[in-house]
């Protein structure tokens, strides 16, 4: 099993998880997260007080997946958050080692 | 810069729209209501009685009838100059200071509401608005006593005294809230009630009483020595506040972490509203200050209109011109700037000077704010200097230039400012701006000393960090979880 994290441009979200479903991811998990890359954010002015605002908001998107499927995911997320600018964001991958549905004590991908 | 030539061909515009009206034109006077002279029944023969019944019955009638329609107003007037502070500068300044403050600052407008209310029954309306010497009044109506359904014919002969009393109290609310702004973010809430009581008892009432009380020292209507113009409280409300605003923010120092950690706004949107809020509300402040419902509080109302509306524009075009872009609370606070420079002004000057004094207003207030105050380092949190100070000084003098007999005639045809060709008022003007800065920062510097020796002004570090909402009043504004 795979986790996969995209940080995502908050306005990309629906189409993100239409994309998701699309290609039967059913779990998925979403936070605001506030963070920068590269990018370094932007400058506000209030009253002639100048800012510089480097933590934008962000969206986090979340999905665990069996592993063979990591290409495919991400490719539906690239495909669906992509504007070619910069703070597009990035994704993550990384290993799960177990999955447990609370409710009937379901382990692993059957979890999932 | 796009636009930058069409925003400097609107300044041209505006300016020659208001030196072309103060050519002389055949306008109708909105003078004063005055009753008509009774006729002289000297040499008249005897009224039969049932006859002499009728007219007595249908002056009484007609006399009723005014009261009715000028209380009326009034008492709307007293509602709105109460939502100026809550919700209006509640909301204003709220929104102007970090999330961990916000109710603590909300809160500062909101206790004057009780605060002031109480003093103001006890021994502030007598301080302010019995006779007494040139500077103070007496104790003649200290609990309210006498304060009832009978007009006080000296200030406002056709409203209960009890609603002229309720009227002003809501000028004496808002006026320390004011200065708030400048201690926003660090002030004790114990030093911060003393000190609001000490200074309307120090600085409020005497400058009321000075300006606008029977006898008073600057009164420009009954018997002043230095007869100064000041309809709605260019000096009493925004001088004397914006003043004891600057001093409070060198006495208190910066906030902790000023300028070098970001202090922005946490909510523009609540200043949005409060703001929008203030426009509205003046409107009771400034055309209220008629204290009837005449065509001088429709004059008031609407060169207050009118002023704001160009403060806007001038706070904005020189921000876009010099910082790059029209921002949305710019934009709202040269309205504030604007209603605070046309309030001595509104009952004495025509809309197109109107518009002036709120386009000068928008433009050196919005310098003060974003440029001067950085020359000088002080931190004036929220602006109560840079707005209310600056503006008020501006409108007072401006109110001696502008003043006209054509829309208020208190001097029976004599000059009432410059461009009726009387220098002399914008003298007495400077007089009355000079004593208001004067009062304001002595006194002001010795309330803060006494409050710091007592009980304290400034909170410590720990509850600064932490925020004033959770350290001094155990809430938080948003409760995002629960």
């Amino acid at each position: 099993m795979k986790k996969i994290e995209a940080i995502i441009q908050p306005q990309k979200l629906e189409s993100v998880k239409a994309a998701l479903i699309a290609i039967g991811v059913d779990g998925i998990t979403v936070s605001e997260v506030r963070g920068h890359g590269r990018q370094k954010g932007h400058k506000e002015v209030y009253r002639g007080m100048e800012y510089n605002v480097d933590l934008l908001p962000k969206l986090k998107v979340e999905v665990v997946i069996q592993s063979p499927r990591v290409n495919e995911v991400i490719g539906a997320i690239m495909t669906a958050a992509k504007t070619g600018s910069i703070g597009d964001g990035k994704i993550f991958v990384s290993e799960v080692l177990d999955a447990v549905r609370i409710r009937n004590d379901d382990r692993g991908e059957a979890a999932l | 810069m796009p636009g930058r030539w069409v925003l400097s061909l609107t300044l041209a515009i505006v300016f020659a729209a208001v030196t072309l009206a103060q050519a002389p034109a055949p306008t109708t006077t909105a003078a004063t209501t005055t009753a008509a002279p009774a006729p002289a029944a000297a040499a008249a023969p005897a009224i039969p009685p049932d006859i002499q019944k009728k007219l007595d019955d249908l002056d009484k009638a007609t006399k009723n009838a005014q009261m009715a329609g000028d209380n009326s107003w009034m008492l709307t007037s007293s509602a709105l100059v109460l939502m100026m502070t809550g919700p209006g500068l509640a909301l204003f300044y709220g929104g102007l200071v970090r999330r961990k403050n916000v109710l603590g600052t909300m809160m500062h407008s909101f206790i004057m509401m009780a605060t002031v209310s109480i003093l103001w029954a006890v021994v502030g309306y007598s301080l302010c608005f019995a006779e007494g010497s040139p500077f103070i009044g007496d104790f003649r109506y200290v609990f309210l006593h006498g304060v009832g359904a009978e007009p006080n014919a000296d200030y406002a002969g056709t409203i209960p005294q009890q609603t002229w009393m309720i009227y002003q109290l809501m000028f004496a609310i808002i006026t320390p809230a004011l200065i708030s702004g400048a201690f926003a973010e660090r002030m004790k809430f114990t030093g911060m009630l003393l000190f609001m009581t000490l200074w309307s008892l120090l600085v409020y009432f005497p400058m009321a009483h000075m300006v606008w009380g029977k006898g008073g020292f600057l009164s420009g209507t009954l018997g002043g020595v230095v007869p100064a113009w000041d309809f709605a409280g260019g000096t009493v409300v925004h001088i004397t506040s914006g003043v004891s605003a600057l001093i409070c923010a060198l006495y208190l120092g910066k906030r902790t972490g000023y300028p070098n950690e970001s202090m922005r706004p946490h909510s523009v949107v609540l200043s949005v509203i409060g703001a929008c809020l203030l426009w509205v509300g003046w409107f009771g402040f400034n055309a209220g200050s008629a204290l009837n419902a005449g065509p001088l509080a429709t004059s008031a109302f609407v060169v207050t209109h009118f002023a704001t509306a160009a403060a806007v524009l001038g706070w904005m075009i020189t921000e876009w011109m010099m910082a790059g872009k029209p921002s949305v609370l710019g934009a709202v606070s040269g309205a504030v700037a604007g209603l605070v420079a046309i309030t001595p002004a509104s009952g004495f000057v025509k809309p197109m000077p109107a518009m002036l004094i709120g386009l000068l207003a928008g433009i050196i207030c919005y310098l003060m704010v974003s440029k001067a105050k950085k020359v000088f380092g002080y931190d004036d949190a929220l602006d109560a200097f840079g707005v209310h100070g600056i503006g008020g000084t501006l409108g007072a003098i401006l109110t001696g230039v502008f003043a006209t007999k054509e829309v208020n005639d208190l001097r029976m045809g004599m000059p009432m400012g410059m461009v009726d060709g009387d220098s002399g008022q914008v003298v007495n003007q400077l007089i009355a701006v000079a004593i208001s800065w004067g009062i304001a920062i002595v006194a002001t510097l010795v309330i803060l000393k006494v409050c710091d020796l007592i009980v304290g002004v400034r909170m410590d570090v720990q509850q600064e960090t932490e925020g004033m909402d959770i350290s001094l009043h155990g809430e938080e504004g948003y409760n995002l979880e629960s």
